[in-house]
């Protein structure tokens, strides 16, 4: 395995790693208080509810999106993309 | 289908065509409604008219190349392969029975909701861009490479076809469901109507067959969904996005909860199949052991959502690793377009039901006035609905009114008295979500017979002709056996699609996983993971569901991937480190995983 190799899997781990801790927050945290959340209010919405209803969903759609981009990134700078 | 390159390039026109031509039929049937045409031709027009679209697209679709049965020539674009994979995943449960689960279930439901989608990030981060530089057909491809040999392949293989099977009887008795009530046959004759028309759609064309149906199909599924949330909305004065505004309508059930005594009045007798409400809507479990219901029911999905084979194989259809994690992310807007409309039909239609300043609110009449409504007579006559005046008071209490929560989707149409020309609507998407889910089903379990089974572990020698036709009539006979299981009503026992989830997790998750992630993962431990795996699951199952064990904390027969994936880890990763590494040839092909550039690990036809 080349160093370029080597950066490209140490970025590629991180990246998995930072989209992990993101997807864990709103899949587990946040519905775990969802009874202590409902007493906010979110767009009219008790913030517990929404956050399982459509919260969690909205930020699992953006996060899926960055982290194609952002994955995208490192291969090309790394010079490991496919070719075009 | 010869200019493959122009048939690619060409593809919005054509889909673009075609859901313009479905809403040119949706007005023809309204047209025809206001000419006096009866409900029941409308329901046969509109499923038939969908499922005979279909077979011809499969038709259309046929081929005799195998990385076009198996892999749909590796080029299918990442947006329309999100919209197949969201159709191959959405199936009659998420359709059908999400919104009446809400309904009926109030925010403990939601962790389906939640592990539905979450999971996808497990896909897009951890599995299929790896798989899809792999350059498998199967998923027991990528398990019988990887660790080498034939019994990791077997055992993958075994997993799969447990997975699939339990989830595919539930499709097919949904498309039967559905066939029955639209075409006036008896449901054991509709289930083999809608295995027909599933096999239509898949065995001529495989792979290429299934991806073109399924964008058909989820064209159909998405706009039967959400006209009628969007109307009745509407009506009710919430606009035309009331997936953003349906707070207000959220708050207003806390206080007709409130009103009715919801949770308070307990039915005073038990009705077979049918439920009264006594869950609040919104509000969430206080204690910690309502916390980790949720979160266990939620992580078994996710870990289930990127185990489940038929979901992993639509991303080898990609024409790269790039496109391929891409289509993930479009995978999942176009399920977030029917997730997050769900809690919004849920709870309009609950609103309509319970508030007594609506025309439609039932609860608090008296009885003789509700019986003697359409919606209400209609179901009732097919035991889907009951009312009954416990106390005598010729009122009807939140406590006398029972109903199956699956009816919520089908039966508001007509609650909300929009056109019957809705309804019928409302069933093709239905037939289209169960019949697009079968179809991968049944192909993922099919493909893994003919490819791993019979090519790789059987006849290794086998010509490209003869593996064709093995394939082809596996399907037939999968299908045939998912098919008579469904017609004996068993999938009542059998058919929880939860438990799809929970095996594929238990069995293939971590295999999978660190087949990718981690070098030192070898075929013992494989071996060992996905049988331990797999046991400790269905042992837990058999004990909680049929045995009378009392669950360890909470988790039910829905979660039993709770015990099977640690289990599964623990034995993968102690048996590993007990037995050799792996040699350096398969080092390097993890290593080939890891990197979009570069040939794929498998040559392109194997």
């Amino acid at each position: 395995m080349n160093s370029d190799q080597a950066t490209h899997w140490r970025r590629t781990r991180n990246l998995m790693w930072v989209t992990l801790a993101i997807w864990f927050v709103f899949s587990f945290v946040v519905h775990w208080f969802a009874d202590a959340l409902n007493g906010a209010s979110f767009l009219g919405f008790p913030f517990g509810f929404y956050m399982a209803a459509q919260g969690s969903l909205v930020v699992f759609v953006v996060l899926i999106f960055w982290f194609a981009r952002t994955q995208d990134r490192i291969d090309r700078e790394c010079g490991m993309a496919e070719d075009e | 289908m010869k200019m493959q390159g122009s048939f690619v390039d060409n593809l919005p026109r054509i889909y673009g065509l075609y859901t313009g031509g479905f809403i040119i039929f949706i007005g023809i049937m309204a047209v025809l409604e206001q000419m006096g045409v009866g409900a029941d031709t409308i329901g046969i027009l509109f499923v038939a008219f969908t499922v005979v679209i279909y077979a011809a697209i499969g038709w259309l679709s046929r081929t005799m190349q195998v990385d076009a049965y198996y892999v749909a020539g590796r080029s299918v674009p990442p947006v329309f392969n999100g919209m197949a994979t969201a159709a191959d995943w959405m199936s009659g449960a998420s359709f059908v029975a999400m919104a009446g689960g809400i309904y009926m279930g109030g925010h403990a439901y939601l962790a389906f909701v939640v592990g539905w989608t979450g999971g996808y990030v497990l896909v897009a981060s951890l599995m299929a861009p790896y798989l899809r530089k792999f350059g498998c057909y199967t998923v027991p491809d990528f398990i019988g490479t990887r660790y080498g040999g034939n019994l990791a392949r077997f055992c993958a293989v075994l997993v799969l076809v447990v997975a699939s099977f339990t989830y595919v009887t539930a499709q097919i008795n949904a498309t039967g469901t559905i066939a029955s009530r639209a075409l006036h046959i008896p449901f054991e004759i509709g289930v083999w109507f809608g295995l027909l028309g599933i096999l239509l759609c898949s065995m001529l064309g495989g792979m290429r067959a299934v991806t073109w149906t399924q964008v058909a199909q989820y064209i159909v599924l998405i706009i039967a969904y959400l006209v009628p949330v969007i109307w009745m909305s509407n009506k009710q004065g919430f606009g035309v996005f009331p997936q953003l505004v349906y707070g207000d309508a959220v708050m207003r059930l806390g206080e007709l909860e409130t009103l009715h005594q919801v949770g308070v009045l307990k039915p005073a007798e038990a009705v077979p199949g049918l439920r009264a409400l006594t869950v609040p809507h919104a509000a969430a479990g206080t204690t910690m052991l309502d916390s980790w219901r949720f979160i266990t029911l939620t992580l078994c999905m996710m870990a289930g959502t990127a185990s489940l084979p038929h979901i992993l194989m639509r991303y080898f259809t990609t024409p790269s690793v790039k496109a391929a994690r891409q289509s993930v992310a479009w995978s999942l807007l176009f399920i977030f377009l029917l997730y997050f409309t769900a809690p919004a039909l849920a709870t309009f239609t609950k609103l309509q039901v319970l508030d007594p300043n609506l025309a439609t609110g039932i609860i608090g009449k008296s009885i003789a006035e509700v019986t003697a409504l359409d919606w209400i007579r209609n179901w009732s006559e097919v035991g889907f609905l009951k009312v009954v005046d416990s106390n005598g008071d010729g009122i009807l209490q939140i406590n006398e009114f029972f109903m199956r929560g699956d009816i919520v989707v089908l039966a508001t149409p007509e609650i909300a008295g929009l056109p019957y020309v809705i309804s019928g609507l409302v069933a093709a998407g239905g037939m289209a979500a169960a019949m697009s889910t079968a179809d991968g089903l049944l192909l993922a379990i099919a493909n893994a017979l003919s490819h791993d089974l019979y090519y790789k572990i059987i006849d290794p020698k086998a010509e490209t002709k003869t593996r064709l036709v093995v394939a082809r009539v596996l399907l037939i006979v999968i299908g045939a056996a998912g098919a008579l299981v469904a017609s004996l009503k068993l999938t009542s026992i059998l058919g929880a699609v939860a438990w799809a989830f929970d095996f594929a997790c238990s069995g293939l998750f971590f295999p999978l996983v660190l087949g990718v992630w981690w070098k030192r993962a070898n075929r013992q431990g494989a071996i060992a993971g996905m049988l331990a795996g797999l046991i400790a699951g269905t042992w837990y199952l058999y004990m909680v569901r049929f045995a009378g064990m009392e669950p360890w904390i909470g988790i039910d027969h829905l979660r039993f991937g709770i015990i099977g994936m640690p289990v599964s880890l623990v034995a993968m990763v102690a048996v590993s480190l007990m037995t050799a590494a792996p040699d350096k040839e398969t080092q390097d092909m993890v290593d080939a995983t890891r990197i979009p550039k570069g040939a794929s690990v498998l040559a392109s036809s194997h």
